[in-house]
């Protein structure tokens, strides 16, 4: 299968071609904001990181923000420093440079600006061009098996294992047949399923990966002597009728299909293999779905049995609702229906060929609900204190 | 047959069924295990999503969906009964214990 996007200097195939304004620091977030409401076009991130982090958490931001300004859904990128943070925007510019020989790469600082005007000013311009540049960029067709598909679920209910993710795992392994990739994450709603990722691992040592990716994460919540419960499931999902993370969790893997497991990676991490990922993040959605953006993939699909309306600034976020209540309910923000799965009238099958076809469609350039609606949810998993 | 689906079992193995429509306490619903249908007398009034017992489930006996141990029985449970946080506890991730 083929489908038309964006052939980048550096090799990689884009779906989008985004002009992103990219905050490094959280001081940065009103410029940022302020340069995309003067540019019509352009996408922005706000988040609450970038000062006074320490190592492996700092390591982390780092790795999140500049993957997103390198992503090959962002044609050119306005990274926003204040001057005085500890994650240098300069490093951070320098980095996705060296990552996108070729990209536009504007770095606009604050205090040399001589303040907020002038640095909303500096950088509405640098994006002005980019945005003029970007739009005579032309797509050419490439392959299915250069797309990288995030898979997602969030506000789970009991028809999530019956409908959405069950046809989601078939759209997965009808991209793996195509010779392309997918990303499962959410450790947390992985805990009591793990075995069964497990069992498909290409190697005892990345299966071996999946009990150790579950133990931490487990260990985290008996560490803190409280009962898992209190956050997994979340209120919403046992109102759904979901009654344990194993329960959610036995739901959830049908997403990922019935292919191989070629790793296990950790957070926000390139991914390297072709074919099913697993990345260690957590269940909380945006942060998932920022790592898995990070990660390079340039389409998500994402089940939801309780409604969600959440999306990436650069990555299109496309819904699939587990039942077609919930479809009807929120249909300005869910693009797909597998609700017909527990109506009896269609099959898994039916509708995971609906998600593929419509992936495609969405990589070709027809626009999600999420996108249209202006969604730019981003969240960096955090794992350190703010000092 | 398809119209008249109130619940659904995933798996052979499972002693729970999925309401895939609310069901009012007192209903005769019949579920199809691989192939074979079986009666179950609902007790309760099960909302769309939830879960009522096949059969009787004992005080620590597992609680199967998907064909694997969801959970464990807090307390006797019998067929028809409805299973969901008031009866069933999860066995992962219990720092309280």
């Amino acid at each position: 299968m083929k489908f038309m996007g964006y052939r980048r200097a550096d090799g990689k195939a884009g779906i989008r071609n985004h002009v992103l304004i990219l905050p490094a620091v959280v001081c940065a977030n009103r410029v940022a904001r302020g340069i995309a409401d003067m540019v019509s076009g352009a996408v922005w991130v706000e988040h609450q990181n970038g000062c006074t982090q320490l190592g492996a958490d700092l390591e982390l931001s780092r790795r999140v923000l500049v993957a997103h300004g390198a992503h090959p859904n962002v044609f050119g990128v306005v990274v926003v420093g204040l001057g005085c943070e500890t994650l240098r925007a300069q490093a951070v510019a320098e980095e996705i440079r060296a990552a996108c020989p070729g990209k536009p790469v504007k770095l606009v600082i604050i205090q040399d600006e001589g303040g907020s005007v002038k640095a909303t000013t500096a950088g509405a311009i640098a994006a002005r061009e980019m945005l003029g540049q970007a739009s005579r960029e032309v797509k050419v067709e490439i392959d299915a098996a250069e797309l990288i598909l995030g898979t997602e679920c969030g506000g789970s209910d009991a028809c999530s294992g019956i409908s959405a993710n069950p046809a989601l795992g078939k759209a997965s392994d009808l991209l793996i047949e195509d010779g392309g990739t997918v990303i499962l994450a959410e450790t947390t709603e992985l805990i009591g399923a793990e075995h069964i990722v497990a069992a498909r691992a290409v190697s005892p040592a990345v299966a071996e990966r999946c009990y150790e990716v579950i133990a931490r994460c487990e260990k985290q919540a008996t560490d803190m002597g409280v009962d898992m419960r209190g956050g997994q499931p979340t209120p919403g999902n046992i109102e759904g009728g979901l009654s344990s993370i194993e329960e959610k969790s036995l739901g959830c893997v049908y997403k990922a299909g019935t292919k191989p497991l070629q790793d296990v990676i950790d957070y926000a991490m390139p991914v390297t293999k072709r074919g099913l990922v697993w990345m260690d993040t957590p269940g909380q959605d945006i942060e998932q779905l920022t790592g898995m953006v990070a990660g390079g993939c340039q389409i998500v699909v994402f089940t939801t049995g309780r409604g969600t309306c959440c999306g990436s600034p650069i990555v299109p976020t496309i819904k699939v609702a587990t039942n077609s209540e919930l479809f009807r309910h929120m249909n300005d923000n869910i693009d797909l229906d597998a609700g017909p799965i527990v109506a009896g009238a269609a099959t898994v099958d039916q509708i995971g060929q609906v998600i593929y076809d419509e992936m495609l469609a969405v990589a070709s350039g027809k626009l999600c609900k999420a996108e249209i609606l202006g969604f730019n949810d981003f969240a960096i998993h955090r794992i350190g204190p703010t000092m | 047959m398809m119209s008249q689906k109130h619940a659904i079992v995933m798996n052979e193995k499972d002693n729970t069924a999925t309401a895939v429509e609310a069901i009012d306490a007192g209903t005769a619903v019949v579920v199809s295990v691989a192939g074979q249908d079986l009666a179950v007398a609902v007790k309760h009034k099960i909302p769309f999503g939830h879960k009522f017992a096949l059969r009787a489930i004992e005080p620590g006996g597992p609680v199967i969906k998907y064909g694997e141990t969801i959970g464990y029985a807090t307390k006797p449970i019998a067929g028809g009964e409805h299973v969901h946080v008031h009866n069933l506890e999860s066995g992962r991730g219990r720092g309280d214990k």
